[in-house]
């Protein structure tokens, strides 16, 4: 019983440190790798609370947990880990208006690239992909 | 002393080595300095300390089925955490967030910058700088310089 405690302990200091670095950044993929620790303390949590209650019905979450666990990352990693100057703010509405009416603009003149320009723009997040070889 | 007396134990000694990587992934991820350590530090319990924490819940449950559950996720953790690791890692290396004057070694930026000779690659210009700008600098004063 005293090491299901330790255990417990270790892992609770985990997720709460892995919070901590999630919470303070400073960017995008930091902040992943430390949600990613904070996925596997939970699993860990949940295989040791089966370990010492004896209950096997929520082995399935780990399976789940596991599959799903780099969705996120991968994610995070193809398109948001580059951030924009001033993202991490709420913009004032005459800076949307300004930013609106300036992608209006862009549209009426080039009325055919207009589309594709919007299109990059929407991808905008993703990393530079410098060399061509993806 | 029987062997079950023995599974109990192993399994104990697995769980508290499980839960102690996290602990070290935890404190790792916090203190050190750049995204490459914290990606070391980080990647410690996704592999390593799930395999002991899974393998003291089979030997104290000592079952076939769960065995089958169990294997299975640690197939699984082993195919998708590289991925994640690979993508955020180059992810993090294409946006300026791998500072070279903390590495040994960066043979990515000596193939990728022709005719840079390996002893002035800490001072390279960062050809996307200022993104790096906000890495917390402060936690890297701690370490030894190179």
């Amino acid at each position: 019983m005293i090491v299901a405690v330790v255990c417990g302990v270790f892992l609770s200091v985990a997720a709460v440190l892995s919070l901590v670095r999630a919470e303070r950044g400073p960017s995008m993929l930091d902040r992943t790798i430390a949600l990613d620790v904070f996925v596997t303390t939970v699993v860990g949590g949940i295989v040791l609370e089966a370990a010492y209650s004896g209950r096997t019905d929520t082995l399935p979450i780990l399976v789940v947990l596991s599959l799903v666990g780099f969705v996120g990352s991968v994610t995070i990693a193809r398109f948001a880990s580059v951030e924009p100057e001033g993202e991490g703010r709420v913009r004032t509405p005459e800076e949307i208006a300004a930013d609106e009416s300036a992608l209006v603009d862009s549209e009426d003149e080039h009325p055919v690239l207009g589309n594709e320009q919007t299109q990059s723009g929407a991808h905008g997040g993703h990393v530079g992909d410098e060399e061509g070889d993806r | 002393m029987s062997w079950s007396w023995v599974a109990d134990v192993l399994a104990n000694v697995c769980l508290v080595g499980g839960s102690f990587l996290a602990l070290a992934a935890g404190v790792g991820v916090v203190r050190f300095p750049d995204l490459l350590s914290r990606m070391h530090a980080g990647t410690k319990p996704q592999v390593l300390g799930l395999i002991l924490l899974l393998a003291g819940e089979a030997l104290r449950v000592r079952s076939v089925q769960v065995l089958g559950m169990l294997v299975l996720v640690v197939v699984f953790q082993l195919l998708t955490a590289p991925v994640a690791a690979h993508m955020v890692g180059r992810a993090g290396y294409r946006t300026g967030k791998v500072r070279s004057e903390l590495l040994v070694v960066d043979e990515l930026t000596l193939d990728r910058v022709p005719g840079l000779a390996p002893d002035e690659i800490t001072h390279r210009e960062d050809p996307q700088a200022g993104l790096g700008d906000d890495i917390d600098v402060d936690a890297g004063q701690d370490r030894p310089e190179r």
